[in-house]
């Protein structure tokens, strides 16, 4: 006889979980926000969009499609891992000034990894609100 | 901006993002994050050790 655990989470809300994810992919620690995990979610913010706020100051580039080259694409698809900031640096035209600087591709990096971190952020919150991690 | 300064600043972002993600309990997201922190510093001023070896 098989017995289906019911985790505490699941008979609150059922698409909680997903508007976690996405929340937490678009706003950096806003999936952590809405799960009323304040302090979590204040550093999740801070910390990534430091890094990318950083990557940009030190003169890194945000990744563009259609540039012919592809490994510029798992650029793009690192870079939108924050797809808010990508989207408004694309606007703003972030990341786009010629290379001057030692640390410029650190910085490239750093919006990279800004972006990763976030997807596993994301991905943390999602665990949270399903009960597969347990958040005290 | 200098080279160190700015692996200070990823070692502490990165960190405070794999503590919390890595770990459920909040006394254990610090020490994670302490210990990632320390293995950021110290793996990148190693492998910049190496290389100056290397080179000379």
């Amino acid at each position: 006889m098989t017995t289906k655990a019911v985790l505490p989470n699941q008979s609150r809300n059922k698409n909680l979980p997903i508007v976690v994810l996405i929340a937490g992919w678009v706003v950096p620690g806003l999936g952590h926000l809405l799960l009323r995990k304040y302090i979590r979610a204040g550093l999740l913010f801070v910390s990534i969009v430091t890094l990318f706020a950083a990557g940009l100051a030190m003169g890194g580039k945000l990744y563009a499609t259609g540039t012919g080259d592809m490994l510029d694409l798992l650029g793009v698809v690192a870079d939108a891992g924050n797809p808010l900031l990508y989207l408004l640096g694309r606007m703003l035209d972030w990341g786009n000034a010629p290379v001057l600087l030692a640390v410029a591709e650190y910085g490239t990096k750093f919006v990279a990894v800004a972006g990763l971190l976030n997807v596993i952020a994301a991905v943390d919150a999602h665990s949270l609100a399903n009960g597969r991690k347990v958040g005290l | 901006m200098s080279h160190f300064s700015a692996v200070l600043i990823f070692a502490a972002c990165a960190s405070v993002v794999f503590g919390i993600t890595q770990r459920a309990e909040p006394r254990m997201m610090i020490r994670f994050g302490l210990f990632c922190f320390g293995l950021f510093i110290f793996g990148t001023m190693a492998a910049s050790w190496l290389m100056f070896l290397i080179k000379h």
